[in-house]
């Protein structure tokens, strides 16, 4: 924005001697006629994606969305139109993909983790109540079964509809809102359908199934609360709801119990006087309880530290560990004396060239007491992923042996690129090999490695995969079954999140802040020391 | 002035072509999510076809269009759910019947109602596993059960107890024919699903019934004296014990131990019939034994049903297709044809059995079996439970890890 004369960005004046093109290429305005093309094309396609996105969001009447989707156009619209623009052409995309697909999601993780999200509290409570009113309608004992024909007194699409009924004996009759009346003069095929009856409309089953909602709602009163509702196009049934919600009291009654529920619009459920509740709740907003939870209940913080710490020591030496073996073999093969150096460097890659994902399944299946090489190898009976230390042990040694290969190119790369004068030259100021790679090699070679140091760093301490192949987290001890030995906090918001019994989205989502807050402290703190690290070097 | 113009002719062409792209976008009119007239069905994808093709006459007689969309079944209870809560759920499901109590408990499926006769042809068992609070919620149409098979070069006849079944093995051991006694998975973190069958023998329980079959998940059985004593029973065959359970053998291993023949038996599923029979190994299927003088073995049964979505847009229909539908014999038939698992729907097993001496085998082998219990307390036994069968096995304190068991899963249940 602040470039000087933007309005003759690229553009040559006649007369003046072309100068070089500005950013913006051919891309920019009056570019040549290919660069006007694909600009146009590639703005066409913008905004299909716009409407695209937008159809749904009409039809769903999400307007905010809609009015994000038009400012979202508009500005890319005003970006790549406008002359003035041109840092703003190369920031857009990176900007609007960062927050839709980083920002986002963090705004709409901190949002649930501030709710009571989970298995019986997934949608709102109106839909709760009436997934209880609609659940609780049990069938009469004795009841008679009806075959059922669906007609209407008027037009198939909006006539009222009326349910022609035949029970066990034969006999018809026609079910409206208003009751049950005798069916005189109606033809009923061998099954029990009436194919003809006058005065109605008999509909078809696509005719039916577009009026489904209606006939979710349509009952054939028959007294005491009781109705005759329909199962699917053919059957009918007497049943009635044992619960009912009463707004007055904010409660659910039930019938055959006399129980009465309210309604706990902190906890989002109906409970009774014993505290008992009924199964299906909604979401309700819960404040930091969420947070508060594994800050300082004495179980979840235990689990909580315990991992945190764990987690903190698995990512340091695995980071350690794959830095000092990558190095160690990238300076004994840069010995310029070496001979079939590419041999080696070919064997040393092989671990990065494979599938992690069926490394890690492998290394599972080596730490095998019985059957696992490891043991078979060395004729011992170690209990590897049983025992916490062992397991813990085995999951950094696959992780060295996966993550070194990287660090040894890294550093294979990074040692080629020092003169070997420097340390030639101290050695004839007497330093020996040590001296002359600890104060010469190592801090010009810090200069390129900090940064990926810290990327390892920040991978591992989320490696997800690590962890959740070889031990899934385990072992754990039985008073504890939620955190295991070897869980980082991934793997352990994992399994509250998509446990089998029940997923707690708002917690987990709060783990999930909690360990964003985590690595983004420490990738912030690292990145500022590296920076300060630059600084001393010069 | 020249360029300004220039930019609003892009501005303009671009809208243009965006206008065309939208337009043949919209004569594909192909849109996703369930359109009235079409019966949206998730199924795993190894049925999808045969579900299709199943369901093409029901599609024919109503006048529309079926369409299958195949996801990994594991998957489905928690698409399901959140496909729901975002409104674009499809408006039938294949679940297992222990999927149950959570889909109640999120309002995400609607009851179901079959009628006498519906009702009467399919396995009794079974449909009350498909119910909830005396509601029925899918329609069963298929179940599984763990079985014993047994090499028969290694071991021709069928154990009648476990101890028979160590002792024979034990010897094959000793021979050195084999060099495993029973091929059964216990892993490290335990496997409740296959040692349930060895547990109930033994006398053990992990919820409390009520007379009409009701679970009650206020009597939690994990951590009483009679689980206990069931689970020391086990443990004498454990790591410290005979060493017949190991938690060395594990769901990867499990099966290529019998494969191999270095185990003579091995507690498996159908899923494993496959491979089986590609090993060229002779094997009969018999009931896993129980303990001598104790209660048989009670292997989980799980069934396999078509739910209905709560507030599906095609309910009626949805409706239709799983009771008049999935409950008719012919309908089955051909989806077994496509992909044999064991009916429950009396009359195909009859047929199915005659043909395949193995779903009799397997049906029989589940016999004493029990349904899964589906209330959604279940789900949060299986980890506390399965790290304390492991700990039992390992020749740990069975006492202490069984009540600290308990003491977890009811702390879990009561929040």
């Amino acid at each position: 924005m602040a470039s000087p004369s933007p309005d003759s960005a690229g553009a040559p004046s006649p007369g003046a001697p072309a100068r070089p093109p500005l950013p913006g290429g051919r891309f920019a305005a009056n570019g040549s006629v290919v660069g006007q093309l694909v600009k146009i094309g590639l703005l066409s396609l913008f905004t299909a994606l716009g409407v695209w996105a937008a159809l749904p969001l009409y039809v769903a009447g999400n307007w905010w969305g809609i009015g994000l989707v038009v400012a979202v156009v508009a500005l890319v619209y005003y970006v790549y139109l406008s002359k003035r623009t041109v840092p703003a052409k190369y920031l857009v995309p990176g900007v609007v993909f960062l927050l839709a697909f980083q920002i986002l999601p963090v705004l709409y993780t901190m949002s649930t983790s501030v709710t009571n999200l989970s298995d019986g509290h997934r949608g709102d409570k109106d839909r709760a109540i009436a997934a209880i009113e609609a659940f609780s309608v049990t069938r009469d004992p004795d009841s008679p079964e009806y075959v059922l024909t669906v007609a209407t007194t008027g037009a198939p699409d909006t006539g009222e509809l009326v349910f022609l009924l035949t029970d066990a004996e034969g006999n018809a009759y026609a079910g409206t809102e208003e009751g049950l009346s005798d069916l005189s003069g109606a033809d009923v095929d061998a099954a029990g359908k009436v194919t003809e009856a006058f005065g109605y409309t008999l509909l078809s089953p696509a005719e039916v199934n577009a009026r489904s909602d209606e006939l979710q709602e349509f009952a054939v009163p028959t007294g005491d609360g009781a109705g005759i509702r329909s199962s699917g196009l053919s059957s009918a049934f007497e049943g009635s709801a044992v619960r009912v919600y009463d707004e007055a009291c904010d409660c659910i009654t039930d019938s055959e119990t006399g129980e009465v529920y309210t309604a706990d619009n902190d906890r989002g459920a109906f409970y009774n006087e014993d505290g008992q509740r009924i199964a299906q709740g909604w979401q309700v907003g819960v404040g930091l309880d969420n947070f508060a939870r594994f800050l300082l209940n004495p179980t979840f913080a235990g689990s909580f530290f315990g991992i945190l710490l764990w987690n903190v020591v698995f990512a340091v030496a695995v980071t350690g560990l794959v830095f000092v073996v990558g190095l160690a073999i990238a300076l004994t093969l840069h010995v310029p004396r070496m001979r079939g150096k590419v041999l080696y460097r070919i064997l040393v890659v092989l671990p990065y060239a494979m599938s992690s994902l069926a490394m890690y399944l492998l290394w599972r299946d080596m730490f095998n007491t019985d059957f696992g090489l490891f043991n078979r190898m060395l004729g011992l009976q170690v209990d590897w992923l049983g025992d916490v230390w062992t397991a813990r042990a085995a999951v950094v040694l696959a992780n060295v042996w996966l993550g070194y290969p990287y660090m040894f190119l890294v550093a294979t790369g990074a040692l080629q690129a020092i003169p070997r004068e420097l340390g030639q030259a101290a050695q004839i100021d007497g330093a020996g090999p040590w001296q002359a790679f600890r104060h010469v090699t190592l801090p010009l070679l810090m200069v390129a490695m900090t940064p990926i140091l810290i990327a390892t760093f920040a991978f591992n301490f989320n490696n997800f995969n690590a962890v959740w192949l070889i031990t899934k987290g385990g072992p754990f001890s039985p008073d504890n079954p939620t955190a295991g030995g070897t869980d980082l906090l991934i793997t352990y918001t994992y399994r509250l999140a998509f446990n089998e019994a029940t997923a707690q989205y708002g917690y987990a989502a709060a783990l999930s802040v909690m360990i964003f807050l985590i690595v983004s402290a420490i990738s912030i703190v690292s990145l500022s020391r590296s920076k300060a690290l630059k600084e001393v070097d010069r | 002035m020249r360029s300004r113009s220039a930019s609003a002719v892009a501005g303009i062409a671009a809208i243009a072509l965006m206008a065309t792209a939208c337009s043949s976008d919209d004569s594909d009119g192909g849109g996703e999510g369930t359109a009235e007239g079409t019966l949206v069905i998730w199924s795993d994808p190894e049925r999808a076809d045969a579900i299709q093709g199943a369901a093409a006459e029901f599609a024919e007689a109503n006048g529309i269009e079926v369409d299958v969309q195949g996801l990994a079944f594991d998957d489905i209870q928690g698409d399901l759910l959140n496909a729901h809560q975002a409104g674009n759920a499809p408006d039938v499901f294949i679940g297992a019947h222990d999927w149950t109590g959570n889909l109640v408990r999120n309002g995400a499926v609607s009851p179901v109602e079959l009628t006498g006769d519906q009702a009467g042809g399919v396995d009794e068992t079974a449909v009350e596993a498909l119910s909830f609070d005396g509601q029925l919620f899918g329609v069963p149409y298929s179940q599984e059960n763990i079985f014993l098979l047994r090499n028969t070069e290694l071991a021709p006849d069928a154990p009648e107890t476990f101890e028979e079944l160590v002792e024979v093995g034990t010897e094959l051991k000793e021979a050195g024919d084999t060099s495993e006694v029973l091929a059964m998975a216990v892993g490290q973190e335990g496997e409740p699903f296959r040692m349930n069958a060895l547990f109930t023998s033994a006398g053990g329980y992990l919820f409390g019934q009520d007379d009409t079959g009701t679970w009650d998940p206020s009597d939690l059985g994990v951590g009483s004296d009679e689980s206990i004593a069931a689970m020391e029973k086990i443990a004498e065959y454990g790591e410290e014990g005979e060493g017949v359970l190991r938690r060395s053998i594990d769901t990867e291993n499990d099966a290529n131990l019998f494969y191999e023949e270095e185990a003579p038996f091995f507690i498996a599923g159908p899923w494993n019939l496959g491979d089986a029979n590609e090993a060229g190994i002779d094997f009969e299927i018999s009931p896993i034994p129980g303990f001598e003088g104790e209660q048989a073995a009670s292997p989980y049964i799980g069934y396999h049903a078509f739910f209905v979505t709560e507030g599906s847009d095609n309910s009626a229909l949805a409706q239709e297709f799983v009771t008049n539908y999935v409950t008719s014999t012919d309908f089955i038939l051909s989806l077994y044809e496509a992909d044999p698992r064991t009916p429950v729907q009396t009359e195909a097993l009859e047929t199915v059995s005659a043909d395949d001496p193995n779903i009799a085998a397997i049906a029989e082998a589940g016999a004493d079996g029990m349904p899964m219990p589906s209330i959604p307390e279940m789900g949060e036994t299986w980890e506390p439970l399965g790290q304390a069968q492991a700990q039992a096995i390992s020749g740990g304190d069975v006492r202490e890890a069984m009540e600290a068991a308990h003491n977890t899963i009811a702390e879990q249940i009561g929040e």
